[in-house]
């Protein structure tokens, strides 16, 4: 083996197809749109080298940092929900359900699998005011709560988009800390339980130590996969009202496709990596900490 | 050294494998007049007025053209024809005839590339431009600056009401903005919607805001704006924006407008829960269909937007626009191409009156039925209008155009100010 791996030729056909594809799908686009970002035009009327333009509109532009700033909000809160939640359906599973969970997680997870399109519709008549009042809206006033158009502004909006993706995934890390969860040796439990360790104090001095890698990685799943968010809010408010409810995604897609500024848009998508980037670096900075000594 | 050299090897051939699968990727398909196998049709999918009339054409008074190229329809939702459009130009691909978007002003750019086909010479070159109807030309050519879009609808704008609910009310045809504020406040307190109005698209409501302009400041008042010699934050713009938001803050537009979408509006009014509803004369099918029309379209009448007390402007100003209008590629115009134009020129008029009772900008001159009552009071009024205005977005960017159109429910639901609606226009306008 060391000696097929020490040779070069082995190494170049046996990596080349592979780096070859990666090249091409990957990297050259990516080489291509960090390229863009030097350039002001559209692809009709051909591209003209703007310099540092993009970046300095990028600076100035109002609507980009709006846009970055909910995308911040977004991917903290839905991140906090879906982990949050996530992890009580775990103990759920775990500690109340036991063996007869499947059913349970089984119905939890269903909304995972669904066309984000069609559960977007779904919280749109939920939520709705005209033409007739939503499901929501009957129930909230039947508690004698009055909240008026959800999607008229800013906040209304983003709490319905909110609450449609922590429902819609919360199945998704459920299962993942739950089989994380299973991990957890009876036997350290057992012991835990006789030394007195009962209910929240089991929950903290044991189940959560251990169970803090899967935790962690449900962490940076949800954080990357939120900041990249672009269906449900297309689906849901299509980035309304005005665009207070646009992450950077969908105004980079806006600035690229719809007002042809390949440019501009490129610029906003190497800052959405730059965020990507820098949020991935310091969560990985964290798991390097070992949790079960915290 | 050996093995070095025969890895650099390795990486030269993969170089230039892919460099030459780039260079073949960037090549595109160009297509030439002398390749076109159809006369594609790329349009938006809520467009079945155009789609519907051609597919009829082809099958009757096109049919041999149809034969020699055969008429294929691509349809798409509306947002995502511009971004076709340009990246199939972009390719030099663009289908034979495409709608022209959202905005004049991609039309605009795709013409300056050399990719829009120059109609009123090709048109006059077949020898069927004194089928168009004149006014038709004049709002195309304020559009675009030059007949080069084929006006498949030609529409007139205003504000369409409910007889009956006027009537039962006590409320006469107002004729002045205050008359018409007093009539919404009277419909409102009888428990009427006075507007049904399509918020979620935000155009329906941003038309009311360049009506109320036009009749403020004269129909040249966009045009200032598009020019550079009048800002949209000018006191006098942002007044009537605050008009339109007035009647928002006042409820006059029913729960939850920023929901309300195309259907769900045309619906309210169309059922006599909303008693005005300012819509384009393309709605003139729903309006002559009793199974969308509830109320009768004997019930239906139409006003101009009406005069603003002391304003440049008058009532008899008449938004008019071509509706959907759709351009044809320079790139793969050939002969063929030519003989549906000159068809269609010479057919679509009528056969549009006749089958759909909509208006085109092409001269009804066959056999074109009887006309019902409300399409004839649009002919009528088409024919009276001297001057034309254009909506409020016409002359704006792309940016510009969706920055207004999202911004229009927030306007009238109050959660932003006129001020800052048009501030964040005019700042799209001044970035583009």
């Amino acid at each position: 083996m060391r000696s097929v791996l020490g040779d070069r030729r082995a190494i170049a056909v046996l990596l080349g197809p592979a780096l070859l594809v990666y090249t091409l799908v990957m990297l050259v686009p990516m080489g291509w749109s960090l390229g863009y970002t030097f350039f002001k035009g559209n692809v009709i009327e051909g591209f003209t080298f703007g310099g540092l333009g993009n970046f300095d509109k990028l600076w100035h532009d109002p609507q980009a940092h709006s846009a970055l700033w909910f995308t911040f909000k977004y991917a903290i809160a839905v991140s906090a929900g879906q982990v949050l939640c996530g992890y009580l359906l775990a103990l759920l599973y775990v500690f109340v359900l036991r063996k007869s969970s499947a059913v349970v997680r089984t119905l939890v997870f269903f909304p995972v699998i669904l066309p984000t399109v069609a559960v977007a519709l779904m919280f749109q008549k939920l939520f709705a005011v005209a033409p007739q009042n939503g499901l929501a809206n009957v129930a909230l006033e039947g508690l004698g709560l009055h909240h008026g158009d959800w999607f008229a502004g800013a906040g209304g909006s983003f709490v319905v988009l909110v609450v449609m993706d922590v429902w819609r995934s919360m199945g998704f890390y459920g299962v993942l800390i739950f089989a994380g969860l299973l991990d957890i040796p009876d036997e350290t439990l057992e012991s835990a339980r006789m030394d007195g360790a009962t209910g929240w104090r089991l929950i903290r001095h044991i189940v959560l130590p251990l169970s803090a890698p899967v935790l962690l990685s449900s962490v940076v799943f949800s954080i990357n996969g939120t900041l990249k968010v672009f269906d449900s809010v297309l689906a849901l408010t299509n980035g309304g009202p005005g665009s207070d409810t646009t992450p950077l995604t969908l105004y980079m897609f806006r600035t690229a496709f719809s007002y042809g500024d390949y440019g501009y848009g490129s610029t906003i998508a190497s800052l959405l990596t730059v965020v990507c980037l820098g949020v991935t670096l310091i969560v990985f900075r964290f798991s390097r900490r070992d949790l079960t000594k915290g | 050294m050996h093995k070095t050299l025969r890895t650099r090897r390795i990486a030269l051939l993969a170089t230039a494998a892919t460099a030459s699968l780039l260079l073949s990727a960037c090549g595109g398909g160009s297509a030439s007049g002398s390749d076109v196998k159809a006369f594609t049709l790329t349009i938006n999918d809520d467009n079945h007025i155009v789609q519907q009339e051609l597919t009829t054409l082809g099958k009757g008074s096109c049919a041999s053209q149809n034969k020699a190229l055969p008429l294929k329809i691509q349809t798409l939702p509306i947002g995502n024809v511009d971004q076709k459009v340009q990246l199939l130009a972009g390719q030099n691909a663009l289908p034979v005839q495409f709608a022209a978007g959202g905005t004049p002003q991609l039309t605009k750019t795709l013409d300056k590339a050399g990719q829009v086909l120059d109609l009123e010479k090709t048109l006059k070159d077949l020898g069927v431009w004194d089928d168009l109807q004149p006014a038709a030309v004049k709002t195309v050519e304020n559009l675009y600056g030059k007949f080069n879009v084929m006006p498949y609808q030609f529409n007139i704008e205003g504000i369409w009401y409910n007889k009956k609910l006027f009537a039962d009310h006590g409320i006469a045809v107002p004729t002045t903005y205050d008359q018409l504020v007093a009539a919404a406040a009277k419909l409102k307190g009888a428990g009427v919607t006075a507007f049904s109005a399509d918020g979620k698209e935000g155009w329906p409501l941003t038309r009311l805001i360049s009506g109320y302009i036009y009749r403020e400041l004269g129909p040249d008042a966009l045009q200032a704006v598009a020019d550079g010699k009048a800002k949209l934050t000018d006191p006098a713009y942002v007044k009537a924006a605050q008009a339109i938001a007035d009647l928002g803050k006042a409820g006059y537009f029913g729960k939850g407008v920023g929901s309300i979408d195309y259907d769900t509006a045309a619906q309210q009014f169309l059922t006599g829960k909303a008693a005005m509803y300012y819509m384009g004369s393309w709605a003139l099918g729903d309006f002559n269909d009793p199974a969308k029309n509830k109320i009768g379209a004997d019930n239906v009448g139409f006003m101009p937007f009406p005069a603003v007390a002391g304003g440049k402007g008058s009532a008899d100003q008449i938004p008019a626009n071509v509706g959907l209008p759709v351009a044809v590629s320079a790139k793969s115009y050939n002969a063929k191409v030519g003989d549906w134009l000159s068809c269609i020129s010479k057919n679509y008029g009528a056969a549009s009156l006749k089958d759909q009772g909509t208006v085109s900008g092409f001269k009804p001159g066959g056999d074109t039925g009887t006309l019902p009552p409300l399409t004839q009071t649009v002919q009528d009024t088409i024919s009276k209008t001297k001057t034309s205005t254009l909506w409020f977005e016409a002359l704006f960017n792309t940016k510009a155009t969706e920055t207004s159109q999202t911004n229009a429910a927030p306007l009238v639901n109050g959660s932003l100010s006129a001020k800052d609606f048009m501030q964040k226009i005019q700042a799209d306008l001044d970035n583009g």
